[in-house]
This record gives C-alpha cells, sequence and structure tokens, in this order.
C-alpha cells in the first residue's frame, strides 16, 4: 500500500513538472504582452513588471503599419477554412471510398498514401515551389492552399476510421431500402464517420494555422503572409538598421495568434479524444 | 539549441528556420548557377541598351513605367515617395520580401524558376558576389553609372565591383567602431582600448573585478569573424574570373585574429548570448555587456532597442593591432542591384542613381543608415552632429574616421551565403570548447571548399 502511494506521487510531481513546462511559455507569452518595449528588457521576465499596457499593445497590434496583422488575420484565416476544410472533405471521401469499395489498384493507393504519411512536408516545400512557378501560381493564396489541401495522413485516418464506424451490413441495408450511393454516404455514413472528420479537421487546422515553411518560400509580398510569416517579419525588422523594435508588438501579436487556435481546441478536444482511440481495437 | 550564427551584418537577422530555408534554397539556387554562366549574358545589356548612359536613363524616366523594388529598409518608403514626386511617371512598388537571407532565398528562388523577380533588389555586400556570379545582376557600367566611382570610398566601390562589372550601387556601409559603456568603463576604472592587446586586458579585468560583466558577447558570428579577419589585413578569399575561387583562412590576418580571439573564448571573457537575442538587449541595458565592436550602423539601434542606455554609450576607434596603424574593416551594409532579368534597366538604373547616389542617399542617412556616400560622411552638418544618447558626443567624426581607414581589397565568397550558414558547425564549435578556434577555421574552410566545388567552382583551399 505504502509502495503503491509512493508511485502516484511520483507520476504526479512527473505530471506537475510536464504541467509547468508546458504552461510556462504560455505564462511568459501573458505577462509580456502586457509590458512596454521599454520595460521588456529591464524587467524581470517572468513576472508583471513596469507599466500594464497590454491594451495598448493590442490597439497598436491591429493598427501597426495600416492594420497590417488584420489583414494577416484575415489570410490564416482563408488558409484554414480554405486549406483545412478542402483538405478534410478530400481525405473523408477518399479514405471512406477506399474502406468501403472494392477496386483494382486499392492496394497501390494503400502503399502510396503510407508512404506520403512518411515524408515530412517541408522536404517537399522547394520541389513544390519550383512547380507551382511553373504553373505561374507563386506570390497568389492559391499556392499556400492547394499543397494544404493533400493530407495522406487525414486519409490514412479516415480510411481505418470508416472500416469499423460504418458496418458493411448498414450499408447494405440501406442499398437493399433503395439509397444510392451519394444519398447513403450523406445521411448515413458521414455521421457515423463525424468523429473521425472532426478529428482530421482539428488536425489540418493546427498544421495550416502554424504553417511557416511553405508560405514563406511561396510568397514575396506581405500582402498575402499568414500571421506565422508576418510575425516574423514584424520580429527580425528590428535587426535591420534605423529598424524599429517593435518587440512588444511581436510577443502581443503572438498571442492574439494561439488564442483562436486554443479555443478551435477546447471546442474540438473531446472529439479529438475518440477519434484518436478509433480503430486501436480490431473487434 | 544554441542558433549561434546570427548570419552577421548590419541586417543580420536569419536564424532558425530561416538558416535552413536559405540552406535549401540556395542549394536549389545554386544548381542553376554551377549549370552554367551562360544564362548571364541572356540579360545583361538589356533592351533598351540602344540608348544607355544618361540621356537613355533621362529618357526612361519619362515614359510610364512601373518598377518593383525588394528591399527591407525602413527608410526606402520615403525614397520611392521623394522618386515618384520628381518622376510621376515611373511608379516604384516596394516589397518588403523578407530581412536579408530571407529575401535572399526568395530571390534565388525566383531567378532559378525564371519568374517572380523584383526590377531591384536590397543585397548586403557579402551576398553580392553570390549573386552576380551567376549572372543574376545587370552591368550598370553599362547603363552609365561607372561615372559615380568617384562619389564613394575606394573600399566601398571595391564591394559593388565585382569580376570587372558594377552590380550596384552602395547604400550605406558599416565601418567598423568601439562602442562602449562609459558608466561601466569608469565604474572599474577601466582604460578604452586603443588596441587590441588592451583589449583582451581590459577583457580579463572587468570579468575578474565582476563575474557577471563581460566586455562583449559573442557565440560565434560569421559576419563579425569575417570582418575581425579583414581589420587584420587578411585576405582569406579571392576570386578570380567566374569560376576561380581560393580560400585561406591560415593567412596572416587570419592567424592573428585566431591568436586573439582563442583566448578570450577559452577563458570565458565574452558572454555566450547571440546578438539580436532579448538576452542580448537585456545585457545591454542593464550594462553586463560593456561593448561592442561592430559597424557603424550601431547607433540607431541602440537608440531604438536599448532607451535605458542613453547617455551611457560612447564611441571610440576600433582597436588596432599595431598601435597608431588604424586598420578598420566594413561590417554589414548593403546595396542595391538591377536584376538582369528587369524589362525595365534603364529606369530601373535610373531609380537607383537617384536612391543612392542623388537625393536618396541624404534621406537615408537622416533615418540612421551610415552613409556610403563620400560628399555626405564628410558634409559638415554630418559631422556635427552629437547624438544626446551618446553623452553630446560627435560620434559621426570617429566613424568617419573609420570609414576613411578601411583595409582595401577585401573580396567575400561568391557562395558566401551558404559558408556562412555552415559556420556554427565548424568554427561555432569552438565556442562550446569542442574545438579550438583555430581548428574550426580549418575545417570551415574545407567544408566551403567542398561546398564551392559541389556548385561548380574551381577552389584552391591553401593551407
Amino acid at each position: 500500500m505504502n509502495g503503491r502511494k509512493r508511485h502516484s506521487l511520483l507520476l504526479n510531481l512527473l505530471m506537475t513538472v510536464m504541467l509547468l513546462y508546458a504552461v510556462l511559455p504560455l505564462f511568459w507569452l501573458v505577462v509580456n504582452s502586457t509590458k512596454t518595449q521599454r520595460s521588456l528588457f529591464t524587467t524581470f521576465g517572468l513576472w508583471f513588471g513596469g507599466p500594464f499596457v497590454l491594451w495598448s499593445n493590442i490597439h497598436q497590434v491591429l493598427t501597426y503599419d495600416n492594420g497590417i496583422f488584420v489583414r494577416w488575420l484575415g489570410n490564416t484565416l482563408l488558409y484554414v477554412v480554405a486549406g483545412a476544410g478542402g483538405a478534410t472533405a478530400l481525405a473523408t471521401l477518399a479514405g471512406y471510398g477506399l474502406a468501403k469499395y472494392q477496386f483494382p489498384g486499392k492496394r497501390a493507393v494503400f502503399a502510396v498514401v503510407l508512404a506520403a504519411v512518411a515524408v515530412p512536408g517541408t522536404a517537399l516545400a522547394v520541389p513544390t515551389f519550383l512547380f507551382f512557378s511553373d504553373l505561374h501560381l507563386t506570390n497568389t493564396p492559391w499556392a499556400v492552399i492547394v499543397p494544404s489541401l493533400v493530407s495522406p495522413f487525414g486519409l490514412y485516418l479516415i480510411w481505418v476510421y470508416a472500416q469499423d464506424a460504418v458496418p458493411a451490413e448498414l450499408l447494405d441495408a440501406a442499398r437493399i431500402d433503395g439509397a444510392g450511393e451519394l444519398r447513403t454516404f450523406f445521411r448515413i455514413s458521414l455521421r457515423l464517420l463525424g468523429p473521425g472528420v472532426v478529428t482530421v479537421l482539428l488536425f489540418t487546422i493546427v498544421a495550416t494555422w502554424n504553417n511557416y515553411f511553405l508560405p514563406l518560400i511561396m510568397l514575396s509580398t506581405p500582402r498575402w503572409y499568414p500571421l506565422t510569416v508576418g510575425l516574423n517579419d514584424w520580429n527580425i525588422q528590428s535587426y535591420t538598421a534605423g529598424g524599429q523594435a517593435i518587440y512588444n508588438l511581436v510577443i502581443t501579436g503572438s498571442l492574439l495568434t494561439v488564442i483562436p487556435i486554443m479555443i478551435a481546441f477546447l471546442i474540438l478536444q473531446r472529439y479529438w479524444r475518440s477519434g484518436l482511440a478509433a480503430g486501436s481495437v480490431k473487434q | 539549441m544554441q542558433l549561434a550564427n546570427t548570419n552577421r551584418t548590419r541586417a543580420r537577422g536569419l536564424r532558425r528556420a530561416s538558416v535552413a530555408a536559405a540552406g535549401l534554397a540556395l542549394a536549389a539556387g545554386l544548381a542553376a548557377c554551377s549549370s552554367g554562366g551562360a544564362s548571364s549574358s541572356s540579360a545583361g545589356a538589356g533592351p533598351l541598351a540602344a540608348a544607355s548612359g544618361a540621356a537613355g536613363i533621362a529618357a526612361a524616366l519619362q515614359q510610364p513605367t512601373t518598377l518593383t523594388l525588394w528591399a527591407w529598409a525602413p527608410q526606402t518608403k520615403d525614397i520611392v515617395a521623394a522618386f515618384e514626386k520628381k518622376y510621376p511617371k515611373v511608379k516604384v512598388n516596394l516589397v518588403n520580401a523578407g530581412t536579408a537571407t530571407d529575401e535572399y532565398t526568395k530571390l534565388d528562388n525566383a531567378i532559378k524558376a525564371g519568374s517572380g523577380a523584383p526590377d531591384l533588389a536590397q543585397i548586403e555586400y557579402y551576398a553580392l558576389p553570390q549573386f552576380a556570379l551567376q549572372g543574376a545582376l545587370a552591368d550598370l557600367s553599362a547603363d552609365g553609372l561607372g561615372s559615380l566611382q568617384s562619389q564613394f570610398s575606394a573600399a566601398v566601390w571595391d564591394s559593388v565591383d565585382i569580376g570587372g562589372k558594377l552590380v550596384g550601387l552602395p547604400q550605406d556601409t558599416g565601418p567598423m567602431a568601439l562602442f562602449y559603456n562609459k558608466t561601466v568603463f569608469d565604474k572599474y576604472h577601466l582604460a578604452v582600448p586603443a588596441t587590441w592587446a588592451q583589449y583582451a586586458a581590459d577583457a580579463k579585468k572587468l570579468h575578474a573585478a565582476n563575474p557577471k560583466e563581460y566586455i562583449g558577447n559573442d557565440v560565434g558570428d560569421p559576419g563579425f569573424v569575417t570582418s575581425m579577419i579583414w581589420a587584420a589585413g587578411g585576405h582569406p578569399y579571392s576570386v578570380s574570373g567566374t569560376k576561380d575561387v581560393s580560400i585561406n583562412l591560415q593567412d596572416p590576418g587570419s592567424v592573428k585574429f585566431a591568436d586573439l580571439w582563442s583566448p578570450l573564448i577559452s577563458g570565458h571573457l565574452l558572454d555566450p548570448i547571440s546578438s539580436w537575442s532579448t538576452q542580448w538587449y537585456t545585457g545591454l541595458a542593464n550594462g553586463s555587456i560593456a561593448s561592442l565592436v561592430t559597424g557603424a550602423w550601431m547607433p540607431v539601434d541602440l537608440e531604438s532597442g536599448v532607451p535605458t542606455g542613453k547617455a551611457d554609450w560612447r564611441v571610440a576607434p576600433m582597436p588596432e593591432w599595431a598601435s597608431g596603424q588604424p586598420a578598420t574593416s566594413e561590417n554589414g551594409g548593403s546595396a542595391d542591384s538591377v536584376l538582369a532579368g528587369s524589362k525595365n534597366q534603364l529606369a530601373a538604373a535610373g531609380f537607383l542613381q537617384f536612391m543612392n547616389a542623388g537625393p536618396g542617399a541624404q534621406i537615408s542617412a537622416d533615418s540612421g543608415d551610415f552613409p556610403s556616400s563620400n560628399a555626405i560622411i564628410n558634409s559638415a552638418s554630418f559631422l556635427a552632429q552629437a547624438p544626446a544618447y551618446f553623452g553630446g558626443q560627435q560620434i559621426n567624426k570617429v566613424l568617419a574616421q573609420s570609414a576613411s581607414s578601411v583595409m582595401p581589397g577585401w573580396s567575400y565568397l561568391p557562395f558566401q551565403v551558404y559558408a556562412n550558414s555552415i559556420f556554427p558547425n565548424s568554427v561555432g564549435q569552438a565556442y562550446t570548447g569542442r574545438s579550438s578556434l583555430d581548428a574550426g577555421l580549418q575545417q570551415w574552410q574545407q567544408q566551403s571548399a567542398s561546398y564551392g566545388t559541389q556548385q561548380g567552382f574551381s577552389v584552391t583551399s591553401k593551407s
């Protein structure tokens, strides 16, 4: 009994350390977004100090350089809605099709998708750039949206999920009742796939929201930057002679950038959990 | 997680992902370079070459034209506004495509892809040879801009005159000087070092008096190292023609630098903080970093980044290797170039002249850039400036003196951007005690040479 207790004490300690590890950067972000550029470097980093200027920082972030931050936020939303939404739709259709229909070449598709899961997107960025450049699509929103539409991992997840979540008997019953394949998909299968789809949606939203490298090389006009690239631009502008140091805005801007993604997480997390467990047990 | 290489420069920048980006994309971009200097001949002269020279430029500026300019210097928009006012037919589309290496990555990609490159681009001196030797930059002497040479100092002109071609006009420069915190120096009774021997002695004395105090910070910065070797009279890199490169990081200048700097590193006399990091600003603000040896563009950065240091800081000449023999070098600074692929060569050349050899030069200087034009550097109003941040010291007198003492004949590698990006893996190791500075320099030379060979250069690596 004693041993058991000590065991859980250790676990608790470990969890506390992990929690601190995860929360500390966020805490730092909140604390420092309340400081002026001047007090950022002269006060203790992990506690409030100097004048409390969070509201004025937020106001400056939203208005600096003619409100470019708002434009970046809009761009990011566009890339997330079109990119992550499109990727989820494509992954759902393809994953369902592969799980529930028999056709020649299925094994080959399976192999290609599995291989694609293993290739990091960053490695493909430069070839993708050259490809898009030939199509004269660089420096347009398409250059960010189109590559985001492909999510091999999402496809694989839906595939595995659909195999268990949508019983073949149910589909047979629907067919016998005279429902067409499309109608079956939208009225029956899609509802059963719900948790899986939300999981994929969450994955792709996070991936698109945080996408940095692809837009960095694809876009050269700040007008089309997403928040990630734009904030980095603000960050390095002080490295130039005469460049205004605006670390207070970089920090406050980062805080504003993580808030929407946190909200998305809180709303969708329960689906995420049930989605992750899907397919883990063979019934 | 040391991000080591603030890759140099007045616009120093780049780190993290951007370094990776530079590496990747440059690998792609330079492949184009190696496969043929042939592409260089295609553009150069430009479609309007028939009517070149001053008359051609004047005529081109009266035609409706749109120019695209990639630049990150903040005052560029004021220069563009002044230009458009004077030449209303020419519209200049100013794009901040990223600072320094971020921009080069995009520029390389666009050049390789053959579309999307601007008419004009801001490029730092150390990166110019890389673009020049792949034939990406127009030769401005064909447009008659060669006559502007007399406006600039010889060392600055060397930086834009590459392989006999004028590949850009100098915008700002960074002759090196010693920026020091007078309050800290007074507190510990340190003499402002006039020579490097004194600098090393001060470093020891200060750190011994208070282990939290350092004379400077360094975790390995390729731009700093090359500038130090330059000032020590070294010529580690030389390029002849478009293909022949030789590297010798064991030449007398390099050895002098390594002999000075090794004991400072191994004695832990330099604060292991990378420049431009938040700790760096904190150190500058609280006085734990007592001085900086860096380019003349530093004053505005100190004023905006370290406002609490007002009246503490002063400027002194860069320490000398031999007492009474001033010898300095450039650190950072950039030129602006016309891209060889631009369809508006003459109008672009006209803008460039306005920007860096006309009214734009004064706008830059007023914004805090250290000027490249002799006329501005030597003007009474420039020399008389006495900023309160520096306790009313006439700092430009010191900086102008440095500008006139820059050692001539320096050149960078035609793949310096890449070479600087691998600096942390070689020389950078010396700063973490895993290798000696000298061994690090040798390794850097070796890795740079083998990259150059892969890119199709004929590299002589001396030892």
